[in-house]
């Protein structure tokens, strides 16, 4: 499992993929870049418009790999997946679940209680490496979350729980601007905004979030779980919910850890992001290489499972958590454990 | 684990060339070609099964050779490559 987990992103133009023996050969521009063994690939992510054959195509289907389209603009598109894995059994007793209000309530507060504990713990160790005028703000937005942490225990039905996961995001949103270093010049932040985002750091918010809830689909759909179907978020027609809802414990640990490393370090800047006409901020293409190779090498730092009692990596932990979703759904497990990092 | 695949196929032999062919397509589906005979390969142990069959059958042992070298991770760390066709590292991030 551990060396079919590489993920293939197209970022070129003109790039044509095609199949020869079991590897995907990529050409650009009628030049031949590389050769991948379809073996170590868990899914290719077309982040720009690109031709596939369709014997490439039908291999990736055969052999469980996932193939994502995205916009030009980095909105999603599409996903291809082959025969849904798992059985329809696991499949009948998610969608039970998701209609019975209070396992819908206990698995939806095990993933707050996953995000705001991991947000927590980012925050924490930001302030560890912060100014002494930032880290009272840090620590202020971690006792903060305590608290939202505390009072989870006490709500009893959906709302309640969704209501305190908005207040705690806009807590957690506040403490951004403390989470930047003052050589981060030109990466104002003034709350969380999307569709379209409107400053940088929003932009690679959305940017990486829109992959991981790519990977987060692909997790939960290899165990034979419905990407689309959730607790915490509620069904809506081409919505990813448990996708959505199974990202929620990695945004902080993996995505925004990555975002403000990648400012504080100066490895982008505010030129490599281009403003539409529309107010819409994108990255510029070379910046959008340099955060999807980052975002891999994110993927392979390690992590302590502390539920499991094992060590992995920040890619492998949402395949793990849909493995114990699924033992949870399937009765094996009493609830769900949300994965909790250190 | 990391197997490092190295081939000698007498090329002379009328069969030669197409022994030669398969070895290389065996290769191909499994690693990551290095040099011109030379292959390196990141396998599950039951690729790895699959993988030296396929060899072994496609080698003809009298005038052929084929030799596998197992990397520990380490061995694999300790590994310099300098001067063209740089091969792609499969686990790394595959940006293209």
């Amino acid at each position: 499992m551990t060396t079919a987990l590489n993920t293939l992103f197209i970022t070129a133009e003109g790039t044509r993929l095609n199949k020869e023996g079991e590897c995907v050969v990529v050409t650009v521009q009628d030049q031949k870049k590389a050769e991948v063994p379809l073996r170590h690939l868990r899914s290719v992510v077309c982040l720009t418009r690109a031709w596939l054959t369709p014997e490439l195509m039908e291999s990736c289907l055969e052999a469980g790999i996932h193939v994502s389209f995205f916009g030009m603009t980095g909105r999603f598109l599409a996903r291809v997946e082959g025969v849904p894995g798992g059985n329809v059994l696991l499949r009948r007793q998610q969608y039970r679940a998701a209609d019975d209000i209070a396992r819908s309530v206990a698995i939806s507060r095990a993933l707050v209680v996953g995000k705001l504990g991991n947000a927590r713990q980012f925050v924490l160790h930001a302030r560890r490496d912060a100014a002494p005028e930032r880290q009272e703000a840090l620590s202020e937005t971690a006792r903060r979350l305590s608290e939202h942490l505390r009072a989870l225990t006490r709500v009893e039905d959906l709302e309640q729980v969704r209501g305190l996961e908005g207040i705690a995001a806009r807590d957690y949103f506040e403490s951004f601007p403390a989470l930047l270093k003052k050589s981060a010049q030109g990466f104002e932040f003034d709350g969380r905004n999307r569709r379209p985002p409107r400053n940088p750091l929003n932009a690679m918010l959305s940017f990486g979030y829109a992959l991981l809830a790519q990977d987060c689909a692909g997790a939960l759909a290899g165990v034979g779980l419905d990407p689309a179907v959730g607790f915490l978020h509620e069904d809506r027609p081409g919505r990813l919910s448990l996708a959505l809802d199974l990202m929620e414990e990695f945004r902080a640990p993996v995505v925004d850890r990555l975002v403000f490393s990648l400012v504080n370090r100066g490895q982008l800047k505010p030129g490599d992001f281009r403003t539409e006409s529309a107010g819409a901020v994108l990255l510029k293409d070379d910046a959008r290489k340099t955060f999807l190779v980052a975002y891999q090498e994110a993927k392979q730092v390690g992590v302590r499972h502390a539920f499991l009692g094992q060590e992995t990596t920040w890619g492998m932990a949402p395949h793990l958590q849909s493995l114990l979703l699924a033992r949870h759904l399937r009765g094996e497990l009493d609830g769900y454990p949300p994965f909790a990092m250190r | 684990m990391t197997v490092l695949i190295c081939y000698d196929v007498r090329v002379s032999d009328p069969q030669g060339p197409r022994r030669l062919r398969k070895i290389a397509r065996a290769c191909r589906d499994h690693g990551v070609r290095v040099q011109y005979s030379v292959f390196e390969c990141v396998l599950e142990p039951k690729d790895w099964v699959v993988l030296r069959a396929r060899l072994l059958g496609a080698f003809d042992s009298e005038c052929d050779s084929l030799r596998f070298y197992f990397l520990s991770e380490d061995d694999a760390r300790k590994t310099e490559h300098h001067g063209a066709r740089a091969p792609l590292d499969v686990e790394g991030p595959l940006v293209l």
